[in-house]
């Protein structure tokens, strides 16, 4: 484990803030990221129906493999497409 | 953050400090029975193995907590401590100054008179940095920040925003103890205000910066005075980072610590290949990035910007001059170490491989200069003109001493107020009408800076133009490098 001294005049904070929480997914682009365990579709066909019903678009992904982060590739198209993302994390 | 650790007291009476590794303690062994017997109080820290003297009380130091705190680079080291202070030190195994230390006697008469000792574990190099951040590392006040186990630590920086666009040194707690060894200064001691948040800015977070940019700890003291002098209302480097023009800060370095620290004054000073001045311009640029919160595209808004801005610090060669030092003309005494901060862009070369004369090459320097920033610009700008070996040769020959070749440029570039203004010449560009009967110097008094610098062949000099002069724009500002 590392641990570095921050640099900077720190009034920044030291960890990512998250993206504010939409208040309503309608009209919204979700992405479901499959991480490619076992019976992780499983999971995300049954939320894709659930955002059809709520008027959602739902995109489809998956990672190569589950023992890796996702490629560079994958995360720009993500944050390309994408207003909110849902990541199963099946087994 | 580590728990705060207090210096360990010693016993009053007798202290050694010993290794069962170390033949010389070994050797000394019956020695320290023979002061126990002789009554003497005496404590016995060991370093690697608590069964060791045998037939003593052994206070168990494997831990290096009393070794670290009370500096002991030797074992065995013998000490004399009064109502909890040492009061006398000897390193080694030596008859005489053991027998005075303890006031014993026909101590190991058996034994060679002098023996060396051997490195304490405590500044053992596999041991020194993880020590010193375990024990002196609460003095460091930054926040840690860690890292996730699958962060590369180089990508980290970048991620973070930390980084110019070049790959950086992770500032460890280690190597920025290790870079505080650099100076004699607090590293809680404020060195500026750095722009453009203006932040207080503490010795600390410049050495942090310093590990980043990749100096050396013999850099630090040449970087903090980079940062002070940077930080001044004069330099103005407020104004030099959010300008629209490609300046930024230059740092000019004078007197001894140049070749202490290895600096580059000859075979191309102002290009690649020398540590020293490459990190400490990156350092001073990452502290005002970093401290001061000063980026490209926020406050930074440089139209083009320049590769300088990674970084451009270089040393004078003084040895090789025919004048005085920039620091001299800056109002420094020689055997002071200074640096001059100067706001400037790139380089341009003036080639002249046919003058020999003094006042040729002073005709050369002059056309040159006038194109600083424009040709019909007048008393805008400041410049310094690094004057190669082979050209400053023409005026070492001829006797001129450096405020004869400024006062001859000067005299060179008395600029008719009818080529300047606007629409002369055809160039709408040009100085306001009213200088239409004037005559303008192209530089204010003491607007031109040369400096002696280069390899000893090419008939070359450089120039490098400034920012906005004076006091509503940026001066020249020299500050004494402080250990």
């Amino acid at each position: 484990m590392t641990i570095l001294l921050d640099p900077t005049s720190e009034r920044a904070v030291a960890k990512r803030t998250l993206v504010a929480r939409p208040s309503s997914l309608k009209g919204k682009v979700v992405g479901l990221l499959d991480i490619s365990k076992p019976r992780g579709d499983v999971f995300l066909d049954r939320i894709a129906e659930r955002l059809a019903d709520d008027g959602a678009t739902a995109l489809r992904f998956a990672k190569p493999t589950y023992t890796k982060p996702a490629p560079v590739d994958l995360r720009q198209e993500l944050a390309a497409k994408c207003d909110v993302l849902i990541e199963a994390l099946a087994d | 953050m580590p728990a705060p650790a207090e210096k360990p007291s010693l016993p009053d009476g007798l202290v050694a400090v010993v290794k069962r590794d170390c033949p010389t303690c070994a050797l000394i062994e019956p020695v320290l029975r023979q002061l126990k017997s002789a009554g003497r109080r005496l404590t016995v820290y060991t370093q690697d193995d608590p069964t060791f003297p045998s037939g003593l009380d052994v206070v168990d130091d494997r831990e290096l907590e009393v070794s670290w705190h009370h500096a002991v680079e030797t074992v065995p080291t013998l000490m004399r401590v009064e109502s909890g202070a040492e009061v006398e030190r000897t390193v080694g195994w030596n008859r005489k100054d053991w027998e005075a230390l303890t006031g014993v006697g026909n101590l190991g008469t058996t034994l060679p008179a002098h023996r060396p000792g051997c490195g304490s574990l405590s500044v053992h190099p596999d041991n020194a940095d993880a020590l010193g951040v375990r024990f002196s590392g609460s003095k460091l006040k930054s926040r840690r920040i860690e890292l996730a186990s699958l962060e590369d630590e180089v990508e980290s920086l970048f991620e973070r925003g930390w980084t110019d666009g070049l790959p950086g040194v992770p500032p460890t707690e280690g190597r920025v103890l290790r870079m505080l060894e650099g100076t004699a200064r607090s590293p809680d001691e404020v060195v500026a205000v750095a722009p453009p948040d203006l932040i207080a800015v503490t010795v600390e977070k410049v050495a942090i910066n310093a590990v980043m940019a990749g100096c050396k700890p013999e850099y630090l003291p040449v970087v903090l005075a980079a940062v002070e002098a940077a930080c001044t209302d004069e330099f103005n480097m407020h104004g030099v980072l959010a300008t629209t023009m490609p300046v930024g800060p230059i740092v000019v370095v004078n007197g001894p610590i140049r070749r202490a620290i290895g600096m580059n004054t000859g075979v191309n000073v102002l290009g690649q290949g020398n540590r020293a001045g490459l990190t400490i311009g990156r350092a001073l640029q990452l502290v005002i990035r970093n401290v001061g919160g000063g980026r490209p595209g926020e406050v930074d808004r440089a139209t083009h910007g320049s590769p300088g801005k990674l970084s451009f610090c270089f040393a004078e060669d003084e040895e090789g001059s025919p004048w005085e030092p920039l620091s001299a003309q800056r109002g420094f005494t020689s055997g002071v170490s200074t640096v001059t901060l100067f706001a400037g862009e790139g380089t341009r070369c003036v080639i002249d491989q046919h003058s020999r004369k003094p006042e040729s090459l002073a005709s050369s320097f002059a056309v040159s200069l006038r194109a600083v920033h424009h040709p019909k610009l007048a008393l805008g700008f400041d410049a310094i003109l690094v004057v190669g070996p082979e050209h400053a040769r023409v005026f070492r020959e001829a006797g001129w001493t450096k405020a004869r070749v400024l006062e001859e440029i000067d005299a060179r570039l008395q600029l008719p107020g009818g080529d300047l203004v606007r629409g002369a010449n055809g160039i709408e560009e040009g100085m306001p009408e009213h200088f239409l009967s004037d005559t303008l110097p192209k530089f204010r008094p003491g607007g031109l800076l040369l400096i002696h610098a280069g390899g000893s062949a090419g008939l070359f000099s450089e120039i490098i133009g400034g920012w906005v002069s004076g006091a509503g724009g940026s001066q020249p500002t020299t500050k004494e490098v402080r250990p």
